[in-house]
């Protein structure tokens, strides 16, 4: 296990992964696009406004997931000192704020000929806000403190201390009577969608974690080749000859 | 030479002494408290009883913000002049410390925005109920308030200028805190039962004043280089 989370072993292992995550992504990321975009039955209500779904509810689900990713790798960073694990915090960070700005757009969008307004306070849509002020605090927390080690702890505190926001945003929509509508896919119950809607949606799901995951590791691999720039490793990496840590 | 039991004492002392020479900074909250509760009247005229369930989301905003401004003397002075490097250097748990040193801070700034606001509820003519859950919730919650903000302040220790992201920082976590508060005064104007939220908020409270400390010790001993 310890191997794993040594800086060259995580980067070329991570090497091998790469190709998965862009072939998950493409299947995932295809069959929900087509299938959702243009095969699903539309809402006998919504018409075609229905197939926004596919590309919000992802955003949404995603910016709750990858906060509390942050928070469990800003944990595992703390106790463990895992050099990883801060990394991949630090990586997600921008991706969950910008599909969290994504989830509120997408909404907005949404609302508009659904509710008939871009925008209304209630509670999902003010905590999905808050989530994004979230994110803001912690990129510009991390950005702020110049010294890495103290800026890593920091973030890292804040990260977990923000995860008690998490279910208060999880279960807005139950809690308070609000515009927005209650969880339709997670919850103890039979979902309450339609299976031909179901699966382009679950499959956008999956494509978009995909997506992130993809795109964490790159980020991921560029910030760890950026932090471990006077290692030899990364040296014998760029002079070519392999890495055999 | 004093035993190491009396530390806790020690630095609760000198804290509050340093706080009872700057009397004008530490009265600056309550003021502040009471002229935030003030100025809605000034926008929106003076409310309509049907409105009067507002009344405690208005004082829970501002026992907010007066928070945010108060821990500002708490730790940061303290980390200019060196003060952990001593603490650090003894071995007693830094940790405890801290939460001694926060608590001094509460005793000054937070409590007497507890004190404050059954007067503040009595003027605007709230039912005696929901200002016993209001003072009730404060009480519970602005402890609570006082140690996210203190790690507010050490999160930003570093930082020439910390206050302006504190108020990003912070503001989002009290988030819990002005729902629980808030939605257990509402419960009491409503007649029904408040003991859910408070219970909530009682228990938020506890496991912040075991975790918190500990999160600002790690934070101070990887600032003090």
């Amino acid at each position: 296990m310890n191997k794993i989370l040594s800086p060259a072993v995580f980067y070329r292992q991570s090497t091998r992964v790469l190709p998965f995550l862009a072939a998950g992504l493409i299947i995932f990321l295809g069959y929900g696009l087509v299938g959702g975009l243009f095969f699903a039955p539309i809402d006998y209500q919504q018409k075609e406004a229905v197939r926004l779904m596919y590309i919000h509810v992802p955003c949404a689900v995603l910016s709750l997931s990858i906060y509390t990713i942050i928070g469990v790798m800003s944990a595992i960073y703390l106790i463990w000192s895992v050099k990883i694990a801060d990394i991949i915090a630090q990586a997600s960070a921008p991706l969950g704020a910008s599909l969290t700005a994504l989830a509120l757009i997408s909404g907005s969008l949404w609302g508009k000929p659904m509710w008939g307004t871009w925008w209304v306070w209630d509670a999902r849509l003010t905590s999905e806000l808050i989530l994004l002020f979230l994110y803001c605090g912690y990129i510009g927390l991390r950005s702020a403190i110049t010294d890495a080690r103290i800026a890593a702890s920091a973030a890292a505190i804040l990260a977990i201390v923000g995860l008690i926001d998490i279910p208060i945003i999880h279960y807005s929509v139950e809690w308070w009577q609000t515009l927005h509508q209650g969880a339709s896919i997670f919850k103890f119950a039979k979902p309450s969608i339609a299976p031909a809607m179901l699966y382009p949606l679950v499959s956008m799901l999956l494509g978009f974690y995909f997506l992130y995951a993809l795109i964490l590791c790159l980020n991921a691999r560029a910030e760890l080749l950026w932090r471990e720039r006077n290692a030899s490793w990364v040296t014998k990496l760029i002079l070519g000859s392999g890495v055999n840590g | 030479m004093r035993e190491v039991n009396s530390i806790p004492m020690m630095v609760l002392k000198r804290d509050l002494c340093i706080y009872m020479r700057h009397k004008g900074e530490v009265l600056t909250v309550p003021l502040f408290f009471v002229i935030i509760v003030s100025l809605f009247p000034v926008a929106f005229g003076p409310l309509p009883s049907e409105l009067n369930w507002l009344i405690p989301g208005i004082i829970w905003i501002a026992a907010l913000l007066a928070s945010l401004l108060a821990q500002e003397h708490s730790i940061r002075t303290d980390y200019h002049l060196g003060i952990f490097e001593q603490l650090l250097l003894s071995d007693y748990p830094l940790s405890f410390i801290l939460f001694i040193k926060t608590f001094a801070n509460w005793l000054v700034t937070g409590l007497p925005l507890v004190i404050i606001t059954p007067l503040l509820a009595l003027s605007f003519a709230i039912p005696s109920q929901t200002i016993i859950v209001l003072t009730g919730s404060l009480l519970l919650g602005t402890p609570l308030l006082s140690l996210i903000a203190t790690l507010g302040v050490a999160l930003t220790l570093t930082l020439p200028r910390g206050g302006l992201l504190l108020s990003v920082l912070i503001l989002p976590l009290y988030m819990p805190v002005l729902v629980l508060g808030t939605a257990a005064s509402i419960l009491a104007t409503q007649g029904l039962n408040s003991s859910g939220p408070l219970a909530l908020l009682a228990a938020l409270t506890l496991a912040a004043i075991l975790l918190v400390p500990l999160a600002l010790s790690t934070l101070l001993k990887v600032s003090v280089t």
